[in-house]
């Protein structure tokens, strides 16, 4: 659906120009959404904008379903956009316009006449389950509310990418959670391709099948979302794994736990997938005479399955608490000794 | 009783001078709007960054803006002798003050028609692009509706300096309240007159300020 082939982004010209994307290369399938993350001014930003031609690439093509977005102009472009609709960090909305004719506005773009984009705008409201504020003005709306609108808006033309810039960013976990599912609703229902920026791993945790890690312009690390909690590689999509897998509350319970029990080995245990439902403690503990100490435990689920880990305290003799690493490791369970006496 | 404070007012020339002053402001106003809302969306659209970005039609704007802002109305009054009679054949009445007022109004309201459409998100701007709009349908559908409660109050400030400047119009002979003020009342030490034309000149402003200001209430969703 979308190719990405050598994007450069440079803005300004000589010396003083700044490189925002730099020798980027994508492929995101039909229906797919993808998540790319990256702290601010990664050229994450700039990035998603390449694909609706709100900016222009320095070099590199963008194709969007054979179209190449980097090469059209005026009318071509303007109607191209009306596939490849947008929602915004702060929604962006009309203040002048009711939550009814925010929506009809890009149908008044595309010239539907007034009865069809009724039709359309009573369907989308029902869709994103605003029924009951046709009416209201966007000041009226909460956060979560005008995102909706923003979703609606951007689904008025039948698109069939739907690009979000931060689209969660400015809402509270609660309604972040209510947006993610409307979305993953979105892409079930409708089969639109979604592709989103964040810096919120949670995010792409949540909803994304695949994700590209964007540090200094260039994307570092790129795949399925379970591989990539499992087995980060760059250390700054380990740092953003671990904002959904070590809360700071954990680690300081864990330095916590280091001072109280200075014996022992900490081992941090990966389960993925299917290996999340086996019982490989119990027959931890009954195959070997050590004692297991459970100092922290958590589950997420991706998308691709669930990602658990857990962190324990294996006391005894430190031959046998090899063997027990060992015989982890042999059932497929990646560990990771994090500390010890 | 009114006859006894006011001996010198001649009522139907009061209510006359009032009409004309009403009739030069309405239109001035009218040709202000469009020519300074017009001038003031140039102005916007070619500055850095923007739909039209164009730093020579910038500049010639910017420029034509700030000069005729900056000279004082009765100056410019003078200076357009010349222009007024080119196109009107004549430097006195109502009519004749149209072209002044309308050139020394239109940059003032341009300014403030630029500051309204800065105070826009760039956001909504830029979500309009994204839904394939024209530029003449941001113009017209985004940017003009997104600041309506700024470009009201401004009209409504640029209408009530329209009546101070017709005022002075009237000195050199434009007609209105401002004439009867100055040539009935100052000229022939008759300071009723002045004191009723200026009572009439504070109530029409009162009313424009009244105006104005239910009409931002009213445009105002924010």
């Amino acid at each position: 659906m979308i190719h990405l082939k050598n994007i450069n982004k440079q803005f300004g010209v000589g010396p003083a120009s700044i490189s925002a994307v730099e020798n980027v290369s994508l492929e995101i399938a039909d229906g797919e959404i993808f998540g790319i993350i990256g702290y601010s001014g990664a050229g994450k930003s700039t990035l998603i904008r390449l694909l609706n031609g709100l900016e222009k690439p320095t070099s590199g093509s963008v194709k969007i379903g054979g179209l190449e977005i980097s090469a059209i102009k005026g009318k071509e472009l303007r109607e191209a956009r009306q596939k490849v609709s947008m929602i915004f960090q702060h929604f962006n909305l009309l203040w002048s316009r009711t939550v009814k004719d925010n929506i009809a506005f890009p149908l008044e773009i595309a010239g539907v006449r007034k009865a069809k984009r009724e039709k359309k705008v009573a369907e989308l409201i029902e869709l994103v389950g605003l029924a009951g504020r046709e009416n209201a003005y966007p000041s009226e709306l909460s956060g979560g509310q005008k995102q909706r609108v923003g979703i609606a808006r951007a689904l008025a033309n039948d698109p069939e990418v739907l690009l979000c810039d931060e689209a969660t960013s400015a809402l509270d976990p609660e309604t972040t959670d209510s947006i993610l599912d409307l979305l993953t609703g979105i892409n079930e229902r409708l089969g639109l391709t979604i592709v989103l920026i964040t810096h919120e791993m949670h995010v792409i945790r949540k909803i994304c099948h695949r994700v590209a890690v964007m540090e200094a312009g260039k994307v570092v690390e790129m795949g399925d979302v379970l591989d990539v909690f499992q087995s980060p590689k760059e250390s700054i999509t380990k740092r953003f794994v671990s904002q959904v897998t070590e809360p700071a509350e954990a680690k300081q319970a864990m330095a916590h736990i280091k001072d109280e029990f200075p014996t022992g080995t900490l081992i941090k245990l990966v389960f993925v997938g299917e290996q999340t439902e086996q019982p490989v403690l119990a027959s931890l503990i009954r195959k070997f005479n050590v004692d297991v100490n459970i100092v922290q435990g958590n589950i997420s689920h991706t998308h691709g399955g669930a990602y658990g880990t857990l962190i324990l305290q294996l006391l005894g003799d430190s031959a046998v608490i090899e063997e027990a690493i060992q015989y982890l490791n042999e059932n497929d369970v990646q560990t990771e000794v994090i500390g010890n006496d | 009783m009114i006859e006894n404070l006011f001996p010198n007012v001649d009522w139907t020339k009061m209510l006359e001078a009032t009409v004309e002053t009403l009739y030069m402001t309405a239109v001035s106003t009218f040709f202000t709007l469009i020519i300074g809302l017009g001038l003031g969306i140039i102005l916007f659209l070619s500055s850095p960054g923007q739909l039209w970005s164009n730093k020579l039609v910038n500049i010639i704007s910017g420029a034509f803006v700030n000069v005729f802002r900056s000279i004082p109305f009765i100056i410019l009054i003078i200076l357009l002798i010349p222009f007024t009679k080119f196109l009107l054949g004549t430097i006195r009445g109502p009519d004749a003050a149209m072209p002044a007022l309308i050139i020394g109004a239109a940059p003032f309201y341009a300014r403030m028609v630029l500051i309204a459409l800065q105070e826009i998100d760039k956001g909504v701007i830029e979500a309009s692009k994204s839904m394939g709009a024209k530029t003449k349908t941001i113009i017209f559908k985004v940017l003009i509706p997104e600041s309506m409660p700024a470009l009201v109050s401004g009209i409504t400030v640029t209408a009530i300096a329209l009546v101070g400047y017709t005022a002075m119009a009237g000195i050199i002979g434009a007609g209105g309240l401002g004439t009867l003020a100055y040539l009935d009342g100052f000229q022939r030490s008759r300071e009723d007159v002045t004191l009723v034309a200026t009572i009439f000149i504070l109530i029409i402003v009162f009313i424009i300020q009244f105006i104005g200001d239910f009409a931002v209430r009213k445009f105002d969703k924010r």
